[in-house]
């Protein structure tokens, strides 16, 4: 119990720097990781407050954050790969 | 309170461990990603805290919880990140890559890694083939 609030108030502790980096990030590419990994942290929120209440039926929301935080890193990153999102046919060799 | 009571006070205190060794690499990883020079070792400081940190976590509460739904859900969502994080990590890498971003290299070098520095060629060496 004490564990949970520890980690609880580490993750809050960690979320201010991430948010940091994420301000002064010099390229896009830290912002975006920056980005992830706060995402990451809200799951990490989500479970361990359901723990604390006592309701661990929150871990079904902090799966769904899951999937949609990497489908909207993947499709960011594909965008600078490529340049669009859809399915480009002459695939630029870079 | 934890409304699930399983399993004794060594598997609470086990559970108790796990959690709290999963914060400590989470906060070291963030701290890492704070204060790391480079966009990639930014990426190998963060990768830290996206696998180890919330697998130790997360395992950690499905021991707390016990035999349950929740559990389960917990391990999934620990396999889902442990496929997923690594490749988004190098999707990040190789997009920054072709978008041009170099690497450090020999700036700010110490005397005393000069020769682990040295070790590895700034150029790609044309080996035998």
């Amino acid at each position: 119990m004490i564990a949970i609030f520890a980690a609880l108030v580490a993750v809050l502790v960690a979320i201010v720097m991430l948010i940091t980096r994420a301000l002064t990030g010099p390229t896009i590419f830290d912002r975006l990781l920056a980005v992830n990994t706060i995402g990451n942290a809200a799951i990490l929120i989500v479970a361990l407050y359901g723990f604390v209440g006592g309701r661990p039926d929150f871990i079904d929301l902090g799966l769904t954050y899951a999937l949609l935080n990497y489908v909207g890193t993947f499709a960011v990153l594909k965008f600078f790969r490529s340049g669009a999102l859809g399915a480009t046919t002459d695939e630029n060799a870079s | 309170m934890i409304a699930i009571e399983w399993g004794g006070l060594a598997v609470q205190i086990v559970g108790g461990l796990l959690v709290l060794a999963g914060a400590g690499f989470f906060l070291i990883g963030a701290f890492g990603f704070l204060r790391m020079p480079d966009l990639f070792t930014r990426i190998h400081a963060a990768s830290l805290a996206d696998t180890t940190g919330m697998a130790l976590v997360l395992l950690g509460l499905a021991l707390l919880a016990g035999p349950s739904f929740a559990a389960a859900k917990l391990v999934c969502l620990v396999l889902f990140l442990l496929f997923m994080g690594p490749a988004a990590t190098h999707a990040l890498a190789a997009a920054a890559l072709a978008a041009g971003i170099k690497p450090l290299h020999e700036t700010g070098a110490k005397p005393s890694m000069s020769a682990a520095r040295n070790a590895r060629p700034a150029k790609p060496r044309k080996g035998r083939r």
